[in-house]
């Protein structure tokens, strides 16, 4: 069986995990594409699940109802460990490459870490990862009865639900205790789409100018366009913007269909978070910055003129 | 309590990184100690400095020759000694792991601390994986830590936000930015450190093997357009970007 542990946020499932079923199931390799619904009171994430796979098994449990790298862990390895599992695809999502590594070890499998390509030939895995500040993709490889796989969000296009329902089956797991203790929990609460979701991402540098220029002019491009808002470094450094909105080697990866860059110079550790992004558009007063050398689409002016401009010209 | 604190020695993040044959080629690249990694040393000496009871602060690295330099960093920035397991295979993260536990137990250490992501492998596993072979609890992603009697608190990032955490001694603790500014070795404490130990040791009686092949590498980038509007006259500019935005490349309705 090709087991997927499910990520859902808010009753629904994500959409990294629908990518996670589109890669077990063009990966090749043979068995039931099983998905494994985590946590408390999961039944409506649970019965979408089953559009999508051809086996769906639940474990529900007041237990689960708060994620833990160990909790999930051992959940994760029982089941692959139960059901056979040549594959267990995990998200790459900063909780899934939190727990793969132990489930890896409990398993005492291999660990394909973030793969951007997946296939699998009789009990060999490959797949593709970025290395070096994701200056550099390798390919890699490995053979065993089981292989942990992590899963690079945005690297599939999600699948379809298939035409026949799955089968639901709850399943009993042995938990252990969650030994840390969350004694408080910020969520960067965001009216708009999250920025490993979005397709379309507006992220402002320190070009921008100040605090009030950044809401003026990104966050007002970015909900004219219906886009989420990334930052850089130095203007997360600055204090300005949400460690949650910095996108680089230090911040979130991500890779949507555009992404735009206002008075961003283009450090490598910024590339390293932007650089697959499908097109890359630069706004900045300097023709020299290397975030040009990156672009798709630049224009070379200041961010105070063009993107009101932008703003205006979007309305149309 | 004892601190073990890993480090690497890695490209320099505006080094040109370049392939032969199929694997990458550090030749002539400019290596640093990586910048995560280097939270991880700064961390233990603030930890102890803030009147945590540690009686020892141990760099660790594995890896090749190069590495002794991160060690030395980490020596000139005050940790009290080194240990280097030298070798030229590339383990994966999880066989480095067993190595790391194993060196953690001999040393007695309570926590181990190591970067969230090192720049040459673009790696998370390091720590989780040494955590489940010691039975430790993990916190990733740490911005903010302190030691509490038998236990450590603090603030991490995760998913969708941050929390706060606290979690019994022994754990593994993964560093970020944001957690502390690295000090830089002074002169004085940069000659103190050659006369600090540097332990070399090897890998074979760790019983580590890698599982991982890596079977190609390569330098991809993307071809860009590299389309250039002159900004002069914004209102033109701003036009001709939502056309080929919308009309060319079909990203925005």
């Amino acid at each position: 069986m090709k087991l997927i542990v499910a990520e859902h946020a808010g009753g629904k499932l994500t959409k990294a995990t629908l990518e996670m079923v589109a890669a077990a199931q063009n990966a090749g390799g043979e068995g039931p594409v099983t998905l494994l619904v985590l946590g408390q009171n999961v039944a409506a994430v649970a019965t979408e699940a089953a559009q999508y796979a051809e086996q769906v098994l639940v474990g529900d449990s007041a237990a689960l109802a708060v994620y833990n790298p160990e909790v999930w862990a051992a959940a994760a390895a029982q089941i692959a460990q139960e059901g056979e599992a040549s594959l267990v695809l995990i998200g790459g999502s900063r909780s899934g490459r939190e727990y793969a590594p132990r489930v890896a070890v409990k398993l005492d499998a291999p660990y394909l870490e973030d793969a951007t390509s997946l296939s699998v030939n009789g009990d060999t895995v490959q797949a593709q990862r970025y290395t070096y500040l994701a200056r550099v993709t390798e390919t890699v490889e490995a053979s065993a009865p089981t292989v942990i796989v992590t899963v690079k969000p945005g690297s599939f296009a999600p699948a379809a639900p298939v035409a026949a329902a799955g089968e639901q089956y709850d399943v009993e797991l042995e938990l252990p205790a969650a030994r840390t203790q969350i004694t408080g929990r910020s969520v960067e609460k965001t009216s708009r789409v999250a920025l490993t979701e979005a397709d379309v991402i507006v992220t402002g540098g320190r070009g921008v100018g100040s605090p009030d220029n950044f809401a003026t002019y990104v966050e007002g491009l970015a909900d004219r366009i219906g886009a989420g808002v990334g930052a850089t470094r130095a203007v997360v450094d600055a204090g300005w913007r949400p460690y949650a909105e910095q996108v680089g080697q230090t911040g979130k990866t991500v890779q949507p269909k555009a992404y735009i860059a206002l008075g961003v110079s283009g450090a490598v550790q910024h590339l390293s978070g932007m650089g697959k992004s499908k097109f890359i558009v630069a706004i900045n007063k300097d023709a020299e910055a290397p975030i040009f050398k990156v672009a798709d689409y630049g224009i070379v002016g200041d961010v105070n003129q063009i993107v009101p401009a932008l703003i205006e010209a979007a309305k149309k | 309590m004892n601190i073990l604190t890993l480090v690497r020695q890695v490209p320099d993040a505006e080094a040109r990184v370049k392939v032969s044959g199929s694997a990458v080629d550090l030749e002539g690249a400019t290596l640093v100690i990586d910048g995560m990694d280097e939270y991880g040393v700064e961390e233990a000496l603030r930890l102890r400095e803030g009147g945590a009871n540690i009686e020892t602060i141990t760099a660790l690295a594995i890896g090749p020759k190069r590495n002794e330099d991160a060690l030395r960093t980490a020596l000139a920035m005050g940790v009290d000694r080194a240990i280097h397991v030298e070798t030229d295979e590339k383990l994966d993260a999880v066989a480095l792991s067993r190595v790391v536990a194993q060196i953690a137990q001999a040393e007695n250490a309570t926590l181990i601390l190591v970067g969230g992501q090192e720049a040459d492998w673009d790696s998370q596993a390091l720590g989780a994986a040494t955590a489940e072979r010691l039975g430790w609890p993990q916190l990733t992603w740490t911005n903010e830590l302190k030691i509490e009697g038998e236990s450590i608190s603090g603030r991490h990032d995760v998913d969708d936000g941050n929390e706060s955490f606290s979690a019994p001694l022994p754990a593994v603790v993964t560093t970020q930015q944001g957690l502390n500014e690295p000090r830089y070795p002074t002169l004085p404490n940069i000659m103190k450190a050659k006369r600090k130990e540097l332990r070399k040791d090897t890998l074979d009686t760790y019983g580590a093997a890698n599982t991982v092949r890596v079977v190609n590498a390569e330098i991809q980038t993307r071809a860009r357009m590299n389309r250039v509007i002159d900004g002069k006259d914004p209102q033109a500019a701003a036009e001709q970007l939502l056309d080929l935005l919308r009309n060319e490349a079909k990203v925005l309705a």
